[in-house]
């Protein structure tokens, strides 16, 4: 048989580069549990955002200017001026609060399956290198368009490196470039928000999915899938990556892009949440805003911050804020990874956890008012609590034991028809026909109250029982 | 549990009072759609502000387009005199003049619906009051001593404060029009809301479109995100 040129060309490439064999390693053959839920969507979005960032940030820095006289009227000129300019803008802006919002769900999952745990702790460092570059280049970008919040903002938190002792001074001055946040600042952290943390970013990225597909993923039940395999040496609980996670990421990528283009199109200030009102004022070293709030993805560390009375002890708060991420994989001494087969008092905890970092996120955006200030305090102690107190009770609690094999998932569509069934009652349709073959066939289904209460009490008690 | 609810209620309630302290604003009524409000902002905006103010982001040319105003009437009804289509909307004061006469350079407006938002906007503008203390003379309740003159007093009038006890015994400031100016209070109303209209949409020109646009792309994902769903589902039939 003759061979087409095309196959000829494919053969050329394919026998001095192992397409073939990358493919299959980490797509076609890369075996993952079958019982992947919600929680396990914000991974690839994640990835999806990360290449929306980069290239619309590569068309904005087409007519950005960094420089302290034009950035701000040039990002303007982008919103007005440049086809399509709005929407790439846009597109970056509400990207950048996607990305917080898709990335800590996505570290919420770890905390939830024990993700991080032996021998995932890899993994993890890297997820938390990645989220420390993240907050690095979310904060250099922040400044770009010269808004007064960019200023004020970036003149507050590098301002923290002065409470350092010794060095404190000096460090500011040299990361500022100047005595005051000014156009050097500008240039510098532009050079390091579209090349140095971004080449930062992707290479993290690699080595936390290599990381991954070494030790194979973790799942809501917490079981290595790896320890029971069959004939053929792939694990009974899994399936290919390839073609089963793609299409499936595919939907979430869909439930994702509708709400990402309804920020997009119809509310690209989020209240003033992912634009922030006060940077539509341009830059003023001469005027500070009487509240400086950063973005709200900043705002639980920056709640953390001003909750300590002391400046220096405050940084080193916000700093350890980040570093007991770190330590989890060691501070967890649970023999279970997930909240599944935890007890009561890790649920309890990681609940407590969760109020505390939103009720931080929000205090964070407030001013510090006396009240607000003694609330922040006690969640900032709520948090620290979560993670320190960590290696005590987990130790302490009750697991439940763990099966061998994963649980059998019960989708809502196989539950939806039982569950109606329960809640409603099937009523016989009397008809205006008097004739009896028409009688017999008209039904209407009407709620039921006592179904709809045995439902509430069941789940009520579900829920009681799996915190004990 | 309950220790944790009461907990919340208390913390909502502390921040509900430490926000009322602020003064309530009027509603202004934005209506991008409506070209005649917007032509008329447009006018007013030349003949009240852009004597002080710029809103250098946007030209005579734009305006024209998304109002639908026909080129030559713009340059002839609404622009200043020997003002370019492609211009766009400087000031004629300068910067130096600025300082000696406000202290203060005026800023430009371009932004300043985003910056304020449009119901601030409607209220300062009609919030100006006589009070001899101040150095202008005028005072403003949303803006406590304003660096701006009252643009707009020949229209609206002489607007004093009256200190007035409401039920509660908490002294609140009422503004009550003295000497009626050349517009009716429903006029002067319809006046600023036609100049915060326009405000509203300098500060965006591309909002309308934004909307019209929204709905197609969200269509568009919903199709795609059914197309992936019967794909997923096809694919994983077997996997139970």
């Amino acid at each position: 048989m003759k061979r087409s040129r095309i196959t000829e060309c494919n053969d050329w490439f394919l026998e001095r580069f192992p397409l073939t064999k990358l493919w299959n390693e980490h797509m076609a053959h890369y075996y993952a549990p079958k019982n992947f839920n919600f929680w396990y969507f914000f991974g690839s979005l994640a990835l999806l955002v990360l290449v929306n960032q980069i290239l619309t940030g590569i068309f904005l820095t087409m007519n950005y200017k960094p420089d302290a006289k034009l950035a701000f009227d040039s990002v303007e000129y982008i919103m007005r001026d440049v086809n399509w300019g709005w929407l790439i803008r846009y597109m970056h802006s509400t990207g950048s609060s996607a990305f917080f919002i898709v990335v800590y769900l996505h570290m919420f999952r770890g905390l939830l399956y024990g993700s991080f745990k032996h021998p995932r702790e890899l993994i993890w460092i890297f997820g938390m290198l990645l989220f420390v570059a993240l907050m690095a280049e979310a904060f250099m970008g922040y400044l770009l368009p010269w808004g007064q919040m960019s200023y004020w903002g970036a003149q507050v938190i590098i301002s923290l490196f002065s409470a350092i002792p010794v060095i404190g001074d000096d460090l500011s001055l040299w990361l500022r470039g100047d005595y005051v946040v000014s156009d050097a600042t500008l240039n510098r952290f532009f050079a390091f928000h579209v090349i140095a943390v971004p080449l930062a970013l992707v290479m993290l990225v690699f080595l936390h999915i290599v990381a991954l597909h070494e030790v194979g993923s973790n799942n809501p039940d917490g079981i290595e899938i790896k320890d029971s395999k069959d004939p053929w040496g792939h694990p009974v609980d899994g399936i290919p990556f390839h073609p089963y996670y793609t299409v499936k990421d595919l939907v979430g990528v869909g439930v994702f892009m509708l709400f990402f283009a309804t920020v997009i199109f119809y509310m690209p200030e989020m209240g003033g949440y992912f634009l922030e009102h006060a940077n539509f004022i341009p830059a003023d070293p001469m005027k500070t805003p009487e509240h400086i709030a950063p973005v709200w993805y900043f705002t639980p560390f920056y709640a953390i911050l001003r909750a300590i009375p002391d400046k220096f002890a405050g940084v080193i708060g916000m700093g350890g804020a980040i570093v007991v991420l770190f330590l989890l994989p060691w501070l967890d001494r649970s023999p279970v990874k997930s909240i599944r087969y935890r007890g009561g008092i890790y649920k309890k905890a990681l609940g407590l956890f969760v109020i505390s970092f939103l009720a931080l996120g929000y205090l964070g955006t407030q001013p510090a008012t006396p009240t607000a200030t003694i609330f922040a305090r006690l969640f900032t102690a709520v948090y620290f609590g979560f993670f320190l107190l960590m290696p005590l009770y987990t130790r302490w609690e009750k697991t439940k034991p763990v099966p061998r094999r994963l649980t059998p998932v019960h989708s809502l569509e196989e539950q939806l028809p039982a569950l109606i069934e329960e809640i409603t009652i099937l009523k016989p349709v009397s008809t205006e026909i008097g004739d009896s073959a028409f009688k017999s066939s008209f039904f209407t289904r009407s709620p039921n109250p006592e179904g709809i209460r045995n439902v509430i009490s069941r789940l009520a008690k579900k829920a009681k029982g799996s915190l004990d | 549990m309950k220790n944790l609810i009461a907990l919340l209620l208390l913390l909502s309630l502390s921040f509900g009072v430490a926000a009322s302290e602020d003064i309530e604003l009027q509603d202004a009524h934005v209506d991008l759609s409506n070209n005649a409000s917007l032509q008329r902002g447009a006018k007013h905006f030349v003949t009240y502000c852009l004597g002080c103010h710029s809103a250098k982001h946007i030209r005579y040319l734009r305006i024209a387009i998304d109002a639908d105003i026909d080129k030559k009437k713009m340059l002839q009804e609404i622009a200043p005199e020997g003002a370019n289509i492609y211009d766009q909307l400087h000031s004629a004061m300068n910067k130096h003049d600025a300082e000696k006469w406000f202290g203060t350079q005026p800023p430009d407006l371009s932004l300043i619906a985003r910056s304020r938002g449009a119901d601030w906007l409607y209220s300062y503008l009609k919030s100006y009051y006589i009070d001899p203390k101040s150095p202008r003379g005028v005072n403003n309740l949303v803006f406590k001593d304003t660096a701006m003159p009252n643009p707009l007093w020949q229209l609206q009038g002489e607007q004093y404060a009256e200190h007035q006890k409401n039920i509660w015994g908490d002294e609140y400031t009422k503004l009550a029009i003295k000497e009626p100016g050349t517009l009716s209070e429903g006029e002067f109303d319809i006046f600023v809301n036609d100049l915060v209209n326009f405000l509203v949409y300098v500060g965006e020109p591309v909002q309308l479109e934004r909307h019209r646009l929204g709905k197609y792309v969200l269509f568009f994902i919903f199709l795609f995100l059914v197309v992936a769903y019967l794909l997923k589902k096809e694919y994983w039939k077997n996997i139970h």
